[in-house]
C-alpha cells in the first residue's frame, strides 16, 4: 500500500500541483477524495490534517504536511535521485537554490494571486452559477501582463524560470496555466513567444498530460 | 498584494548610508569575487568592504524582513536607501536588481537577489554556520515542517496582515483614509487564522519546532505594526499567540532593525 497519500480533490490547482510532482518523481501514491461541495475539507477530520481548511494535505508514513508548495518542495528534496530531478542542477549550490527559490516566491506572490483570480472568474464561477466580472478579469489580466513581461525578459536569457532545467519553479505554475489556456486570458501567454514556447514546453510534459485524466 | 508597503511616494528618504560593522567572519562565496582572509580570529576582526548591500528603506516591511535576518547572522551589510518618493524602485537601475519594481534587493557580491523571503532563505543556507541558525535542524521531517509554517506565513498570515496594516497605518501617511468595514472583515478573518496559531503554539514553543526559524522571523514587521494600532487585542486576547509575540519581539536582533526608524 502506498505509504504517500493526498487528500485533495484532483480538480482544483493546490491538489494538482502536489500530483504534477509524484508524477515527476513516478511515486506511487493514494489520492482520497475530499468532497469540497459538501464542506468535507472544513470539518472534521480534515481539519486535524491542514487546519486552514484547504486541499491538499499529504502523508508519506507518519510525516504529514499542508500547503501545496511546501509539500512539493518536500517531495523534490526527499526524493530528490528518483525521477525528475526537480531542483537546479547543481542544488547544493546556494546561489543557483536562492534563484529557483525566487522564481517560487515569484510564482506564489505576483503571478497566482491574479492567475488564480482570472480562473475563478472565469471558470469556477460557472460551477456555482455565478457570473464573471469582466472589471475585475480586465483588471487582474493587466496585473498578469506586468508579471508576464518579465517572465518573457526572462525566459529570453533563460530556458526556464530558474535556469537551463525544469524546476519547481516551473512546475509550480503549470495548474493555473491549464486552465487559463482554456478561457479567452490564453492570449497573454501566446503574443509573447517566449512565454508561449515555455508554456508549450511545460504543459506537453507526460506528468502535465498524466494530471488533466 | 501589499508586501512592500511603501510602494507610494510619499515618505522621504531616510538620509542614511548605514554600515553595520559588526564580527566580520569570512563566509565562503563560491560565487563571490571580492577577497576576504580565509579565517579571521574573534579577537581581530577583519573590517573589509560589505560584500552584502541591501537596496530597501527601513520602514518597509520586507526591507525589515531581510535586515532581520542579517542581524540574526551578524552579518556585515551595507543599507543602500531607494527613494521611493521618486518611484525610483519602478525604474533603472533598481529594475535590473529586481524586475518586479519592489524593495528590496540584495546583492552578495556578484549575486542579486529579491523577494524577501528568498532572501531570507537564501542568507539562512548561506550562513548557516553564524549566529542564529534560522532554520530547524535535522532530518527531511522537521525541515519539512519548518516550509509549511513558512508557507502559511506567506499564503494564510501575511496577505490578510497587511491589507489591515496598510488599512490602520500606511493609508494614514498617504492621505487617504481608514475603512473601517475594510478592516472589520480583514480582522474577521485574521481572529481565525490566530486560532489556528494558538492552538499550534499549545504544541510547538515557535511555529516550525521548538527553536525560533525563519517561519517564525517573517512574521515580526507586520505584527509588529499591528501591535502600534488597535488590532493588537486580537493578538493579546490569545496567551500563547501574545506570549510567542513578547519572545520574537524581545530579540536583540529585532531590536537592532527597530533602531533604524529612529534615524
Amino acid at each position: 500500500m502506498a505509504s504517500i497519500k493526498v487528500f485533495g480533490h484532483a480538480t482544483t490547482t493546490s491538489t494538482r500541483r502536489v500530483l504534477l510532482t509524484l508524477h515527476e518523481k513516478n511515486l506511487d501514491y493514494e489520492l482520497v477524495n475530499v468532497e469540497l461541495k459538501d464542506g468535507e475539507h472544513k470539518k472534521e477530520p480534515f481539519l486535524s490534517r491542514n487546519p486552514f481548511g484547504q486541499v491538499p494535505a499529504f502523508e508519506d508514513g507518519d510525516l504529514k504536511l499542508f500547503e501545496s508548495r511546501a509539500i512539493t518542495q518536500y517531495i523534490a528534496h526527499r526524493y530528490e535521485d528518483q525521477g525528475t530531478n526537480l531542483l537546479p542542477a547543481d542544488s547544493k549550490n546556494i546561489a543557483h537554490y536562492a534563484t529557483m527559490s525566487i522564481g517560487m516566491e515569484v510564482e506564489a506572490h505576483q503571478f497566482d494571486p491574479a492567475a488564480s483570480k482570472l480562473a475563478w472568474e472565469q471558470l469556477f464561477k460557472h460551477i456555482y452559477g455565478l457570473t464573471t466580472d469582466q472589471a475585475v478579469v480586465a483588471e487582474e489580466e493587466a496585473k498578469l501582463a506586468k508579471v508576464l513581461d518579465v517572465y518573457e525578459a526572462r525566459l529570453k536569457e533563460f530556458k526556464y524560470l530558474a535556469g537551463e532545467t525544469f524546476t519547481l519553479t516551473d512546475l509550480h505554475h503549470i495548474p493555473v496555466i491549464q486552465y487559463l489556456l482554456g478561457t479567452p486570458t490564453k492570449k497573454l501567454f501566446t503574443e509573447r513567444p517566449r512565454v508561449n514556447e515555455w508554456v508549450a514546453e511545460i504543459t506537453k510534459r507526460p506528468a502535465s498530460q498524466k494530471i488533466l485524466q | 498584494m501589499m508586501r512592500t508597503i511603501l510602494q507610494g511616494r510619499l515618505l522621504p528618504p531616510p538620509p542614511i548610508n548605514l554600515r553595520h560593522s559588526s564580527l566580520l567572519s569570512s563566509p565562503s562565496h563560491s560565487h563571490s569575487n571580492l577577497k576576504f582572509t580565509s579565517k579571521s580570529s574573534p579577537s581581530t576582526p577583519t573590517l573589509t568592504m560589505a560584500s552584502i548591500k541591501v537596496h530597501g528603506v527601513p520602514m518597509s516591511t520586507a526591507t525589515m524582513r531581510v535586515l532581520a535576518a542579517l542581524y540574526e547572522k551578524e552579518l556585515d551589510f551595507e543599507l543602500i536607501p531607494v527613494d521611493m518618493r521618486a518611484g525610483a524602485h519602478k525604474q533603472e537601475p533598481f529594475l535590473s536588481l529586481n524586475p518586479f519594481g519592489q524593495i528590496p534587493a540584495l546583492q552578495d557580491g556578484d549575486l542579486t537577489l529579491f523577494e524577501s523571503r528568498a532572501i531570507t532563505e537564501y542568507i539562512a543556507d548561506e550562513y548557516s554556520e553564524k549566529g542564529e541558525k534560522l532554520l530547524c535542524p535535522g532530518c527531511n521531517k522537521v525541515k519539512a515542517l519548518t516550509k509549511v509554517w513558512l508557507q502559511v506565513e506567506g499564503q494564510q498570515f501575511d496577505p490578510i496582515a497587511s491589507k489591515i496594516a496598510f488599512e490602520r497605518i500606511f493609508k494614514g501617511m498617504f492621505g487617504m483614509t481608514t475603512d473601517p468595514a475594510a478592516v472589520q472583515e480583514l480582522e474577521g478573518k485574521l481572529v481565525r487564522v490566530l486560532d489556528i496559531y494558538e492552538a499550534r503554539l499549545s504544541k510547538s514553543e515557535f511555529l516550525a519546532c521548538d527553536c525560533f526559524t525563519l517561519a517564525d522571523l517573517h512574521h515580526l514587521p507586520v505584527i509588529h505594526y499591528l501591535m502600534g494600532t488597535d488590532s493588537k487585542t486580537l493578538f493579546e486576547s490569545r496567551p500563547k499567540v501574545s506570549e510567542w509575540i513578547k519572545k520574537i519581539t524581545a530579540r536583540p536582533a529585532w531590536a537592532k532593525v527597530l533602531e533604524l526608524h529612529k534615524q
